[in-house]
């Protein structure tokens, strides 16, 4: 297979506390590897890492078969960018749409800034009149799309999301996974998504890592799980509570 | 009845234009019932919880016929009135917990201080009732969060610190916005079992937003449709599933759902008709 990202023994620790123990995985060029898992298990220091915004880590990170040290250079964020899980504290509260947006192509002098701002826009589906407000007039729903806009404008070929539709309604979290669906087939992206949302994974992602307690206790593709082919017990609880909450007749929680 | 508003409007005005983003709204609330709002992104939710609080942007304009909780009309309450209501017999679950917890004080000294503003006890006091709290919103290792600055904390994390912070003065109605949208599917389930006891055991009114329908649909008694800064319908949350507004057959089609995979979801199609019906 043609591997993007290949990670191998991956260790991150705060201070004293190991909060990543041993993590591999691998994510082909152009799929879309999920981690799901309870909270406080690692999913996000994990991409964290990934994205080089982490400096405590140890193992082998290698994109397109080349590891990546702690430092990484300017070219890397052409090639891969983020969507953080937290909409107003990735977004500069004093900055307006239009300058969030443009900041990416102003420091890599990109031409025809004006005309790329305004696609990315409209690609996440945001009305041009927002362009020149400051994040804090968006609903948390816009806001969020404005973060992927962002990412998106760099034109990457590696987007690594951390919970990017947890603070969408379902509306807009529909036009963000079939926006993120269009975008891996038009383009060719390949993705690594965190959700807690199991249904959100299984839509976008063909093979998927469950996390607790720092380490990726089980690897298996969407097909197997819901297959009901599960085996351990928390991609069993997980997948159970999912399909419990998944209709609104189903038994109360 | 601890909350009754009626026709509530809410503007802002710039350049010569004015927009209206919350277009007479009505709701109330009986202590222990729990009323779920739901609706699209932008549809005036948040604005509409803050409205109550007195928590909107100073730029808002605000306007209602009735602004009641428990009998209190809160249109004209001074801000000082205000503070003593919220964080007190008002708690609220803001959508952004990183940006509502203090990044310069660590979880435990605001959790202790939120118990503290409203309960008799000693430093050490609190800080044993801040551990309990954290307990209570299964944190797994709370003696270490209650040390944590909400920066060295994950996102499901600090949004239970800040459910912590809200139940520590124990308020009789608690309007939380999106409490659990960063929580896995159990913890987010132990979170809700833990309001349901709190609405049971002290009578507490709920209001939970949040766009999960069919979380709202099992956790609430009501549930009010949004779109557009009005009131598309309001229906019994166990009749959620056979709702007929078409709006809220779009919310609920939208959906991924593990049983039933599909290449891409279906998307709204909305209508300029459901805004000129006169709601409910
Ligand atoms: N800057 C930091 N300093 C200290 N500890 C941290 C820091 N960031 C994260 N942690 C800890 O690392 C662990 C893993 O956090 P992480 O954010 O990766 O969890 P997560 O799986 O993304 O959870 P969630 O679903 O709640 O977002 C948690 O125990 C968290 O408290
Ligand atoms: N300070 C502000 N200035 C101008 N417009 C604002 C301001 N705050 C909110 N709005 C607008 O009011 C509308 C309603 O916003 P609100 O935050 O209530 O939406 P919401 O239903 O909570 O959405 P979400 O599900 O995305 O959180 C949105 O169109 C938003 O852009
Ligand atoms: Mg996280
Ligand atoms: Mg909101």
């Amino acid at each position: 297979m043609n591997t993007m990202i290949d990670v191998a023994g991956l260790r991150i620790a705060f201070g004293a506390s190991e909060v990543v123990k041993g993590v591999d995985f691998n994510v082909a060029r152009g799929a879309c590897f999920g981690i799901v898992g309870e909270s406080g298990s690692g999913k996000s220091t994990v991409l964290r890492a990934l994205a080089g915004l982490n400096r405590d880590w140890s193992g082998r990170i290698a994109f397109e078969g080349t590891p990546v040290g702690l430092k990484r250079s300017g070219a890397f964020y052409t090639k891969v960018q983020m969507v953080f899980q937290d909409p107003f504290g990735s977004l500069h509260p004093a900055q307006t749409i239009d300058r969030i947006l443009s900041e990416f192509l102003l420091v890599n002098r990109t031409g025809d800034i004006d005309g790329r701002v305004n696609r990315a826009l409209a690609e996440v589906a945001l009305p041009p009149s927002v362009r020149f407000r400051f994040p804090h007039q968006l609903s948390g729903g816009q806001r969020q799309r404005v973060a992927i806009a962002r990412a998106l404008i760099a034109e990457p070929e590696v987007l690594l999301l951390d919970e990017p539709t947890s603070a969408l309604d379902v509306s807009v979290q529909a036009e963000v996974l079939n926006l993120l669906a269009d975008l891996r087939r038009r383009l060719g992206l390949t993705y690594v998504m965190v959700s807690h949302n199991l249904a959100v994974i299984a839509h976008l992602c063909e093979h998927m890592g469950v996390m607790q307690h720092g380490e990726m206790v089980e690897q298996l593709s969407t097909r197997t799980l819901r297959e009901g082919g599960a085996t351990h017990p928390h991609t069993r609880d997980l997948a159970a509570l999912s399909l419990s909450l998944e209709t609104v007749d189903a038994p109360a929680v | 009845m601890l909350v009754d508003i009626q026709d509530l409007r809410i503007a802002f005005e710039g350049n010569g234009k004015r927009f209206e983003a919350v277009r007479g709204v009505n709701l109330s609330l009986a202590p222990r019932e729990k009323l779920g709002i739901v609706g699209e992104s932008g549809s005036g939710k948040s604005l509409t919880a803050r409205a109550m609080m007195k928590l909107l942007p100073p730029q808002a304009i605000i306007s209602a016929t009735r602004m009641q909780f428990d009998g209190v009309d809160l249109l004209t309450r001074s801000e000082r009135q205000m503070r003593r209501i919220r964080g007190g017999r008002m708690g609220f679950v803001l959508q952004d917990p990183k940006y509502s917890l203090n990044p310069v004080k660590t979880i435990g000294t605001q959790i202790a201080e939120s118990w503290r503003a409203h309960n008799t006890g000693s430093r050490k006091m609190a800080r044993e009732a801040a551990l309990d709290l954290l307990e209570q919103v299964m944190i797994r290792n709370p003696a270490k969060v209650l040390d944590a600055y909400p920066h060295e904390v994950s996102g499901g994390m600090g949004q239970r610190a800040m459910i912590a912070m809200m139940l520590a003065p124990d308020p009789d109605l608690l309007i939380a916005d999106e409490p659990t949208s960063a929580l896995d599917a159990s913890v987010q389930a132990e979170i809700l079992r833990l309001i349901d006891a709190l609405v049971e055991r002290r009578n507490m009114g709920l209001i939970l937003i949040s766009h999960d329908l069919p979380l709202v649909s099992h956790f609430c008694d009501r549930v009010s449709v949004m779109y557009m800064g009005r009131q598309m319908e309001e229906i019994a949350a166990a009749d959620l599933a056979q709702a007929r507004h078409p709006y809220t057959r779009g919310l609920l089609n939208c959906m991924p759902a593990l049983n039933q995979p599909r290449e891409t979801l279906p998307v709204l199609a909305r209508d300029a008709a459901w805004l000129e019906e006169t709601p409910l």
